[in-house]
């Protein structure tokens, strides 16, 4: 019974690392632009906010300094591939393999570090029911922050004009300079906007996860919130809820592992990154799904006037 | 304000003075970084710049680092070319030097030489069944080839944990996750006395030149290529673009496997679970840099090498994180990228539209 008031904890905790950097990441592809570099940036985050901790012991402050840190790699990402046309590929996997080396390189006087007490949440006295108390009531405010941006962004995606902008940037960036909209200032602020949110969830995961930091410590979940996106079909809900079950997932083996399953722990960890092949060949098997929702400049350069 | 203006052609010139400038803004970058963090920036790049060719044994090791990157490299070059985005050569590699340790494994001192024929066979085959995985997922299920290859390298690294923590740990190892170490007869002939080169470079340098004359001089060559420049024109022209997917994975495929042998029967002579030691992202920028030509590649393997070298000396030496080598490389790939820019456009004083 308690075992799996945890598990579902667990899994609410775990997917909002996903979550919100697989929605930040949202923002940036229906502006059009893929954005390899969220593992390095949630990494550089990760340590940015760890070490604002540990020296303030605030974790807003730390938050902030993660977003910060986030908007900053992500706005050199996006001067790189929207003003010099830089490949985005190549360019997102830049950061990433240098956001791997400069979080190490920058931590490496807080491997032991230690961060000041948690503080225990109780949401309305609801903490104390039997199951869903624990399950639902005991979070952080940002695994609640998460489910609201989803809200949020689904009411700003499509139902604010700014945000109907944000779409036709991503679809067809010619006809939007046509009718005038700076292009590459939306797009720019997209990115850096994507960035500040992947930064939180590199700071959520350092800070409140773990919390601890160790080289690396991000372990592929920024691979795997891009994935999400397409998983998604670039539907914020559906990220929400893709992000939920592969916190499940990656829950799933230190519960099976509890439970003393007799496999070796190593296939267990496999789980989340076998998982995400096989949905990804799943959703992308049906061309239209993929093709109907995709925004359609997705990956693509745009340069005004060539 | 700068405006860029695009060329009627691209600049040769920039081509070649590209990747230098993008060295000269790494170093910089790099030195202004060691002065903000308080270290010494002059013994910081003596670390990385000078060290490691200063002597021969230096120089060894140079190549030592530098033959499977340039290996992993050549075959990634066919992927970027033919707009293939395998960025999982570091899982191949993983799995290339998992079924040559397992070839391995099963020699005695009986054994002959060939044994190291057979590795190195095994290398290649299970890299490319690696990325034959990512290929025939591309291909049947059109799953993004990115993640999926990326996927698999966390998987990779799994599987050979499995193998290090589990059925092949060395019952003599005092509980170490490691195989035994490889019989000696396994070992890849070393090119000279006193350092650790490997037959692995020869190999390394005549991919080089295989994949020059694949590249340029070959009808499959330039099919392989024709899809990623200009898709349509493929198809007009009846190139199978399923045929240029399969063909850009096996290759790399089977190159990072080789790679992944050719450590295991060389320098490594053992499995354990720092067998992924980067070679397989590194050589993405390697492949750019070189500007995905082939004689460009060795020049940017082993310039990737010497930062390889770096960052092991910057912890040593220095007391500094071994990851440096991944700060310096992504930095090189991000000053290329900008200034690549410079090959396409002119950059011209005026105001931007």
């Amino acid at each position: 019974m308690d075992a799996y008031a945890l598990l579902l904890a667990a899994t609410l905790n775990a997917g909002t690392v996903l979550a919100l950097a697989a929605l930040g990441l949202l923002i940036n592809e229906k502006a059009g632009i893929v954005n390899l570099g969220a593992e390095g940036i949630m990494l550089c985050a990760a340590i940015a906010g760890f070490a604002t901790v540990v020296h303030t012991g605030n974790d807003w402050l730390g938050f902030a300094a993660g977003m910060a840190a986030g908007a900053l790699l992500a706005a050199i990402f996006g001067w790189l591939v929207i003003w010099l046309n830089t490949n985005q590929y190549a360019t997102g996997l830049a950061l990433s393999l240098f956001g791997v080396g400069f979080s190490a390189f920058v931590g490496i006087g807080y491997v032991q570090a230690k961060l000041p007490e948690r503080p225990q949440y109780h949401w309305l006295g609801l903490g104390d029911i039997p199951l869903i108390g624990p399950a639902l009531f005991r979070h952080h405010p940002l695994v609640y922050g998460a489910m609201l941006l989803a809200a949020g962004l689904i009411w700003f995606l499509y139902r604010t004009r700014a945000g109907l902008v944000l779409r036709s940037v991503g679809e067809s960036p010619e006809s939007a300079h046509a009718l005038g909209y700076p292009v590459r200032r939306i797009r720019l602020l997209a990115v850096v906007a994507g960035g500040a949110l992947c930064g939180l969830a590199g700071a959520y995961l350092s800070i409140i996860y773990t919390p601890l930091w160790v080289e690396g410590m991000v372990a592929g979940k920024g691979w795997i919130a891009l994935a999400l996106t397409t998983f998604a079909t670039w539907r914020p809900a559906r990220v929400l809820l893709g992000a939920y079950l592969f916190g499940g997932v990656t829950m799933l083996q230190f519960h099976l592992q509890g439970q003393g399953v007799q496999v070796p722990s190593q296939f267990l960890t496999m789980l989340p990154y076998l998982a995400t092949i096989v949905v990804l060949a799943l959703i992308s098997r049906n061309p239209t799904w993929i093709r109907v929702n995709m925004p359609a400049s997705l990956g693509k350069p745009f340069h005004p006037g060539s | 304000m700068l405006r860029l203006e695009p060329r009627p052609a691209p600049s040769r010139a920039w081509t070649w003075a590209s990747p230098l400038l993008a060295l000269a803004v790494t170093v910089l970058i790099g030195v202004v970084m060691f002065a903000v963090l308080g270290k010494d920036p002059v013994r910081g790049l003596q670390v990385f710049f000078w060290e490691p060719i200063k002597s021969a044994y230096a120089l060894g090791e140079l190549g030592v680092k530098a033959t499977p990157l340039l290996l992993i490299a050549l075959g990634l070059a066919v992927c970027f070319r033919s707009n293939v985005w395998n960025i999982g050569a570091e899982g191949q590699f993983v799995i290339g030097a998992i079924a040559a340790g397992g070839v391995a494994l099963l020699a005695d001192k009986d054994t002959g030489r060939w044994i190291v024929v057979a590795i190195l066979l095994a290398g290649v085959l299970g890299g490319m069944a690696w990325a034959g995985v990512t290929a025939f997922l591309r291909d049947r299920f059109n799953a993004g080839e990115i993640l999926v290859s990326l996927m698999l390298v966390y998987v990779a690294i799994q599987v050979l944990g499995y193998l290090v923590y589990g059925p092949w740990k060395d019952p003599a190892g005092y509980n170490f996750p490691q195989t035994r170490t490889f019989d000696a007869v396994t070992q890849t002939p070393k090119l000279m006395v006193g350092s650790r080169v490997n037959v692995g470079a020869l190999l390394a340098l005549a991919g080089s030149a295989l994949l020059w004359v694949f590249l340029f001089r070959t009808r499959a060559g330039f099919a392989q290529q024709v899809g990623g420049l200009a898709p349509a024109a493929a198809r007009y022209a009846g190139f199978s673009s399923r045929r240029a997917l399969w063909t850009a994975l096996l290759i790399s495929g089977g190159t990072a496997g080789l790679a992944g042998a050719l450590e295991v029967a060389g320098p490594l002579g053992q499995l354990t679970p720092y067998v992924p030691a980067g070679y397989g992202f590194a050589a993405i920028i390697v492949a750019f840099v070189g500007r995905l030509h082939p004689f460009g590649m060795v020049l940017a393997a082993i310039l990737m090498s010497m930062f390889y070298i770096g960052g092991e000396l910057a912890q040593s030496r220095l007391g500094l994180p071994k990851s440096l080598t991944g700060v310096f490389q992504g930095l090189l790939l991000f000053a290329l990228l900008a200034c690549d820019t410079l090959v396409n456009y002119r950059v011209r004083v005026g105001s931007t539209k």
